[in-house]
């Protein structure tokens, strides 16, 4: 197999070898069921408690029992969208923003398909949150308002602390997918003051197949899988112990990447990246913004050509990246969020996404800048709107 | 990650025959920025023969959109202006070997472009933007005609909304023509079975093609209004213009029965399908 360039890190991480060494004693040796009597499963309780307290510490947690475990983050934040609209039957208003992971969409769009008044604020070009417009919606109607802390495409970073404040001033629940920012900012969920937060262990170098829904105490929360006494009666099914004896060291080892300064490093290489793409290849654009964005990402639109055919020519080269274009997701529209932008389409067809991490090396950035500026001067040799950009034709 | 054949990844990393001809004697484009396709076709026809005897393209899209391009570019040369009109996009997708379903829609960007390109060489090589007609507009977003998907339904034998979405891309951003596509589906599909193309007269209909016909308007015209009185008709046989029919529950034997064969059945048949046509009791 050829050697694999991985900048692909928002799509998910490789699980550390720390990881799923502390895994693996929990899927054949210690097997034993958390909740029974004995002490074989029952000390796994032990284990539990202490993944559950790793995790709180990275997310600044005021308590340990606050954390709920999920199978993953989209299973959070549905969790989460329903048991604020459940438990505050007479609000029929929600909000959120137009630039969400479908996971908080499609519950939006159910919702709103019964009967209730949905507002998604949108974002500027840079891909702000728009304050004004969000200020100017709110009400005391308002039962939720779930906004993403970090934008999976862009990287940007809303004010979530913001956000917080005005929703509490409304009596609304606020929540918030922060799957993009876990492990790669800090995030404190008391200085921030969110009610409810998702996250997902294989962002952060955990496993697939395991997540968080943080509940701080007194919010009224009501369980969206029933029929188990687990994790105090708020979300039923068997302890996963092995996958949350993972995340609970993935949360770990973030940490210590957070105050080690690595991830410092990874936007050093990340900016490296992105300007010498800047610098070497003409009509391109850099998507979201700068001043607001999480370390790792950087997602660049590449005019006049399409997103699948650089994808596919830099897998020849082992480099991994995404893309936010029609054609890669089987669907036929660019994505929801660059069209929120409004990035334009000689644009949003065009854009790929980069996303390091703290394995990316320079030396893998130095390929990509070596290997990418042939690959788009070829497509647009074949794309008939580049020469028309050329010849000052407006396309 | 999509299973492009080796054929679709060999076109696609090495195209054939990009650029554009100079003076080219047809020029058929289709697709925009907006769309994230789009396809200029240019060829070379030789007047005399009418033969093709060069062809360029250039694409903005994915993979398969530039595998599909290059492909057609191998098929239409050699071949004259006729034989290439009637390559479909079914063809273009059997000679790459296949496309995924969610790609065909790449494959009928390269009809497209071709039907154009002939429509500018017939015109004296003015370049032609493949259009689909204004008022019969059915996706708004992708901007696909009536036409075009029935046209689609038919090539491919489409079945479901999905189906026309992946060959056509109607249905493919808000979803709101996903109501009127199934409406053409059906109309398409459920008269697949038992109407003949409008155009076709009786006389020149097989025999099965007939008495599908005669079936039809039999059950859509005929049967409703008998079975208000608690009868119905089935066809027995046709021998020339003879439909030979047998009523049934109340009709049969109903001191009417005559009447309704003539001034009813008969006279139902006639207007809706020929003047020929008599009827009688089998």
């Amino acid at each position: 197999m050829k050697k694999v360039v991985y900048l692909d890190n928002n799509a998910t991480t490789q699980c550390a070898p720390e990881v799923v060494e502390a895994m693996l004693p929990y899927f054949s040796e210690k097997y034993g069921n958390a909740s029974s009597i004995h002490s074989f499963g029952g000390e796994n309780r032990h284990v539990i408690d202490a993944a559950r307290r790793q995790v709180a510490q990275l997310i600044h947690a005021q308590y340990d029992d606050e954390i709920i475990f999920t199978s993953c983050a989209s299973e959070s934040d549905n969790t989460a969208i329903f048991s604020a609209v459940r438990a505050n039957r007479a609000k029929k208003h929600i909000i959120t923003s137009a630039v969400e992971h479908p996971a908080v969409l499609e519950p939006f769009k159910f919702l709103e398909s019964q009967g209730y008044r949905v507002d998604y604020i949108g974002v500027d070009e840079q891909g702000r949150f728009n304050m004004e417009q969000f200020k100017r919606l709110i009400d005391t109607q308002t039962a939720v308002v779930s906004v993403m802390w970090a934008n999976s495409e862009t990287g940007t970073i809303f004010p979530i602390q913001e956000i917080s404040k005005i929703a509490h001033e409304y009596g609304a629940v606020f929540h918030t997918d922060a799957v993009q920012a876990v492990g790669k900012i800090p995030v404190d969920v008391q200085a921030a003051g969110v009610d409810m937060l998702s996250l997902s262990a294989h962002k952060f170098h955990g496993p697939k197949g395991i997540g968080v829904l943080y509940v701080k105490r007194g919010t009224r929360f009501l369980p969206y899988l029933m029929g188990g006494h687990q994790e105090k009666h708020r979300r039923a099914g068997t302890e996963n112990v092995p996958y949350i004896v993972g995340i609970g060291k993935a949360a770990e080892l973030a940490q210590k990447r957070l105050s080690g300064g690595t991830m410092q490093k990874v936007a050093a290489l990340r900016d490296e990246l992105e300007q010498g793409i800047l610098k070497t290849i003409p009509d391109v654009k850099v998507n979201g913004d700068p001043e607001h964005r999480v370390p790792n990402t950087t997602n660049i639109s590449f005019g006049y050509i399409e997103g699948e055919s650089i994808l596919m020519f830099l897998n020849d080269f082992g480099i991994c990246a995404s893309s936010g274009s029609a054609c890669t997701s089987g669907s036929l529209e660019p994505s929801h969020v660059l069209r929120a932008m409004k990035v334009p389409f000689q644009f949003a067809h065009g854009s790929v996404r980069f996303s390091l991490s703290d394995q990316t090396t320079s030396e893998e950035v130095r390929l990509v800048l070596k290997e990418l500026p042939p690959i788009i001067e070829r497509l647009r040799e074949i794309s008939p709107f580049s020469r028309m950009a050329k010849t000052h034709v407006a396309p | 990650m999509w299973d492009y054949t080796d054929k679709v990844m060999d076109h696609f990393k090495h195209p054939r025959n990009v650029g554009v001809i100079p003076n080219a004697d047809g020029t058929g484009q289709v697709g925009s920025l907006v769309c994230g396709d789009a396809l200029r076709l240019t060829i070379k026809v030789n007047k005399e023969t009418d033969v093709i005897e060069d062809a360029k393209f250039e694409t903005f899209g994915c993979a398969s959109a530039i595998a599909s391009s290059s492909i057609l570019t191998e098929m239409v040369k050699g071949k004259t202006i006729a034989e290439a009109s009637k390559i479909t996009n079914q063809d273009i997708a059997n000679a790459l070997g296949s496309l995924p379903t969610e790609k065909m829609h790449c494959s009928v960007m390269g009809m497209e472009a071709l039907e154009a390109a002939v429509q500018s060489y017939r015109n004296g090589g003015k370049p032609v933007v493949f259009e689909q007609e204004a008022e019969k507009i059915v996706c708004h977003c992708f901007n696909v005609s009536e036409e075009a998907i029935i046209k689609a339904i038919r090539t491919n034998h489409l079945t479901t909304v999905e189906d026309v979405t992946h060959f056509t891309k109607a249905g493919g951003a808000c979803g709101r023509c996903k109501g009127e596509i199934q409406k053409i589906l059906d109309k398409v599909n459920g008269s697949c079975a038992i109407e003949t193309p409008a155009s076709k007269k009786y006389e020149e209909m097989t025999l099965v093609e007939k008495i599908r016909k005669i079936e039809q308007v039999l059950e859509e015209d005929i049967r409703p209004k008998l079975n208000m009185d608690g009868g119905s008709v089935e066809l027995v046989d046709l021998v020339g213009n003879t439909v030979k029919v047998r009523l049934i529950g109340m009709c049969s034997g109903c001191a009417g029965a005559q009447g309704t064969l003539k001034n009813f059945i008969e006279k139902v048949l006639q207007d809706r399908i020929s003047k020929e046509l008599t009827v009688e009791q089998a």
